[in-house]
């Protein structure tokens, strides 16, 4: 127990030594930029900045979906020449309900709709089913596996989507990731108010060009014609306004727009720029419809609907509403990072601010100092030389917890900060269990060798027992945790490891060369 | 001087009868648990935005805070039931906002405190916005208490693998009532009950099964090295061999809480109170409560099944009953 052989000392003085080594980083600046520097994360609570969860709206996903197959729906029936009676979508169950005007013409219909059938590319699986029910209703459904699909689809878009939204704002370091089915953490270090970015992501940002009919009457009340919207102006909230339903230019087809202010009337403007698919069929409708108007769509709101005075066929237009430089920016921001395909809502938000960050890692720093004070202080007061050289391996210890978490690439928060601390007054206990078993192996009688001897090694398991208690109940922390909580566990997962490390190998090693130097003839425990 | 220990907490050879005391521990126990679970129900925790959901803004302003002027500004943008508190120093208040009836809402009103400060209380500044939908909420609360039982879970069938049963039961329940004694005390000082304290919590279970198992180490050891030492005798003896580590390792933890509840700053320093307070009934309980159940469960049993010479487990019959006490 207390041989050490030259092999084993050295591998415990290096792994101490890499411990240091790999810790130093975090009290001192890169002294060059070529040297490795690798440092602890500091928690957005710590460094100031902003922890956003966003939620992808799957209702309006499977929603937007159900629509789309409406459309097929119709278009293949009227193909077929097969007259429905009625046509539901029902999102709850995923699926379209349709009746028939004549019963007898079910199985005709059920072929004519297969074709929208499509397999799923990976599984080769249908993603839905057509069936016909003895009530002689119709039902298209669709398969759990083909929305999930879409779902994840979804997500991993409006991730790429916000990240050039975000990208646009000169954030530095934003980090976007995917957090379950639905979900979506974007964290954002120092930004302390994230208001404009809220604003921007919170936007689908679809845009449509669709002609306005003029012979509706929006503001009278009642119900829009068949094949018509009421859309509110985005100025005039009161106001609305007749558009049809029908999609003449989709904004999918913007290759780029840039704010900028009209040489005319020096209003800010949205300058924007269409593909060739887009210009072809901006082309066309502005030719079929001269002194007619069109609305621009933004988010089901119109943005203007101007008069169209010729054939716009240069694939280039302008976009002007009552913007100021900011909100003409903001939304050709929107427009070049293209649409989220459903609308996405902030359900958790943690922001600090970077003073109050500032101030969390001072009060922090100065709590850790004192108690690592009034730690050593105990232990060399109460535990006498073992107690030095245990503070020692604290010291060490310290070092090989940063080390481990700037490897780790962890991140420090304040409650880890908490957890260091608390790491600090747990691993001295199992030098404290180690210095009790000692004294009293001694008392017993056993010459000083012998008493080491036992002390550590009937130590072992009661260190051993009641650390993996704690580290048990900290790895459930960290499994069911978020946030800076989870900060937490990781420090004194880390932290158990490491003082295990430091009591039981390292105070041994010193407690067993401090015998060899002085071979005394009693122990000073 | 650095050589010799300086002070011992206990001297050598101490041998306090603790296990005369084991109705009175239990019944201090059990009532500080039971007006604990009555102080749960009424007034109740005190929760968090984290788990009741709802808007929390700590704002600095220039000088000392006018609460009068931030309510005025705050009702004049219809900003929904609000509470204001100080929160640190003078210039600092933190503004509340009950859980909100949908996301877009919470959201809404984030952004209606904001406007309102910044038109109506000149030089304010938002420091801190925390905004917790309801979705959330009950989402962190399952979690929380998932975490919690689950860790009790292992650490009984933790211990119950390395000694015997009745050492895991008495070790759980002593837990469970250190735990209402924590949220107790939660009740008591109106700290906000939150994540963090949920790790306060898990952390205190940590440190208390730390040290029942140091002391119950102790137990089984003598139950091998003293065949016929009447259990409560026994019992008392293993305390008193461990009194010192005990009180020494509960110190330095102690000693390195404080710093953090009184200098921590606001956001942790409730954090570390409720950490001191769970020191103290940790390493209490391991000797007024734990060491007295272990005595009333293993009177005659564990005398018996430590007869052989091997230390037996516990038969199957037996065990089964340890996961229904």
């Amino acid at each position: 127990m207390m041989y050490f052989s030259r092999m084993k000392t050295t591998i415990i003085l290096a792994v101490c030594l890499l411990g240091v080594l790999l810790g130093v980083p975090n009290l001192f600046p890169a002294p060059a930029s070529w040297v490795p520097w690798r440092t602890v994360h500091l928690g957005l609570d710590l460094r100031g900045g902003s922890y956003l969860l966003l939620e992808v709206d799957m209702k309006a996903v499977i929603k937007e979906r159900l629509d789309s197959l409406m459309d097929g729906v119709r278009q293949d029936l009227r193909t077929a020449q097969i007259f429905y009676q009625s046509l539901d979508s029902q999102p709850d169950q995923n699926r379209i309900v349709l009746r028939l005007r004549d019963a007898s013409k079910t199985d005709d219909a059920v072929a004519a709709l297969r074709p929208l059938i499509s397999p799923d590319p990976n599984t080769g699986q249908p993603d839905m089913s057509v069936s016909s029910n003895p009530d002689g209703t119709i039902t298209l459904t669709l398969s759990p596996a083909a929305l999930s699909r879409r779902a994840s689809g979804a997500v991993e878009q409006s991730i790429e989507i916000i990240r050039r939204r975000i990208d646009e704002t000169g954030v530095v370091d934003p980090q976007i990731t995917r957090q379950g089915e639905s979900r979506i953490v974007v964290q954002l270090p120092g930004v302390g108010d994230p208001d404009r970015i809220k604003q921007l992501i919170g936007k689908t940002a679809h845009m449509t060009f669709r002609l306005v009919d003029e012979t509706a009457n929006p503001n009278g009340g009642g119900v829009p014609p068949p094949g018509d919207d009421y859309l509110v102006l985005q100025d005039r909230p009161g106001e609305k306004i007749a558009v049809r339903k029908r999609i003449d230019v989709d904004g999918a087809d913007l290759t780029d727009a840039r704010a900028g202010t009209s040489p005319e009337t020096g209003d800010w403007v949205v300058n924007f720029t269409f593909n060739s698919v887009g210009a072809r069929r901006f082309g066309d409708v502005s030719r079929a419809n001269v002194n007619h108007r069109f609305a621009i769509v933004l988010d089901d709101k119109v943005i203007s609907a101007p008069v169209i005075r010729e054939a716009i066929t240069g694939g280039r237009g302008q976009i002007s509403g009552n913007f100021t430089a900011d909100s003409a920016n903001d939304l050709a921001v929107l427009l070049r990072a293209g649409a989220l395909p459903a609308p996405l809502t902030v359900v958790e938000q943690r922001s600090v601010g970077p003073e109050l960050g500032a101030a969390s890692i001072r009060a922090g720093a100065l709590s850790l100092a004192a108690g690592f004070v009034f730690v050593i202080a105990f232990m060399g007061i109460f535990y006498g030389l073992f107690g030095w050289l245990a503070n020692l391996a604290l010291v060490v210890n310290l070092f090989l917890m940063l080390g481990i978490m700037s490897l780790l690439q962890a991140t420090l928060t304040l409650p880890g900060m908490a957890g260091i601390l608390l790491t600090l007054g747990m691993a001295v206990d199992a030098n404290i269990l180690i210095n009790e078993r000692i004294r009293e192996e001694q008392k017993l009688g056993r010459p000083p060798l012998a008493a080491l001897e036992h002390g550590f090694s009937r130590a072992y398991s009661t260190i051993f027992d009641s650390n993996a208690t704690a580290f048990l109940a900290h790895v459930m922390l960290f499994v069911f945790g978020s946030g800076p909580v989870r900060g937490f566990a990781v420090t004194i997962t880390v932290g158990i490891a490491t003082s295990l490390f430091t009591a039981w190998m390292l105070t041994r090693l010193l407690v067993s060369r401090w015998y060899v130097a002085n071979r005394p003839k009693l122990l000073p425990v | 001087m650095f050589i010799k220990p300086r002070f011992r907490l206990v001297p050598d050879g101490t041998r306090i009868k603790f296990m005369r005391g084991r109705y009175l521990g239990l019944i201090v126990s059990a009532i500080l648990s039971t007006a604990s679970v009555i102080m749960f129900f009424y007034p109740g925790l005190n929760l968090g935005i984290d788990f009741s959901g709802g808007v929390v803004m700590q704002v600095r302003t220039d000088g000392p805070a006018d609460f009068a002027q931030i309510h005025t500004a705050l009702a004049a943008a219809h900003v929904p039931d609000q509470g204001l508190q100080r929160f640190g120093d003078a210039s600092e208040v933190l503004i509340r906002l009950g859980a909100q009836p949908t996301e877009a809402a919470t959201q809404a009103a984030v952004a209606q405190v904001r406007t309102a400060l910044e038109q109506g209380v000149p030089g304010s500044r938002i420091e801190r916005t925390d905004a917790v939908g309801a979705s959330v909420s009950a989402e962190l609360f399952r979690n929380g208490l998932l975490a919690l039982l689950i860790s009790l879970l292992m650490i009984l069938v933790y211990i119950w693998f390395r000694f015997e049963w009745q050492f895991a039961v008495g070790a759980v329940v002593t837990l469970v009532l250190d735990i209402t004694k924590a949220i107790g005390f939660l009740a008591l000082t109106r700290i906000d009950f939150d994540l963090v304290m949920v790790a306060a919590i898990l952390t205190i279970l940590g440190y208390s099964t730390n040290d029942k198992v140091v002391v119950y180490d102790r137990v089984r050891e003598n139950l091998r090295k003293y065949k016929s030492m009447p259990l409560r005798e026994l019992i008392d003896l293993s305390i008193n061999e461990t009194l010192n580590r005990t009180l020494g390792t509960s110190m330095t933890v102690f000693l390195a809480s404080l710093p953090l509840a009184l200098f921590g700053g606001e956001s942790i320093s409730g954090f570390a109170w409720v950490m001191l307070f769970g020191i103290v009934v940790g390493t209490s309980s391991s000797i007024f409560i734990a060491a007295p159940i272990l005595l009333f469960l293993g009177e005659h049993r564990l005398r018996r099944d430590a007869a052989p010479p091997a230390p037996a487990k516990a038969p199957p019959a037996k065990a089964t009953t340890a996961p229904r006490t």
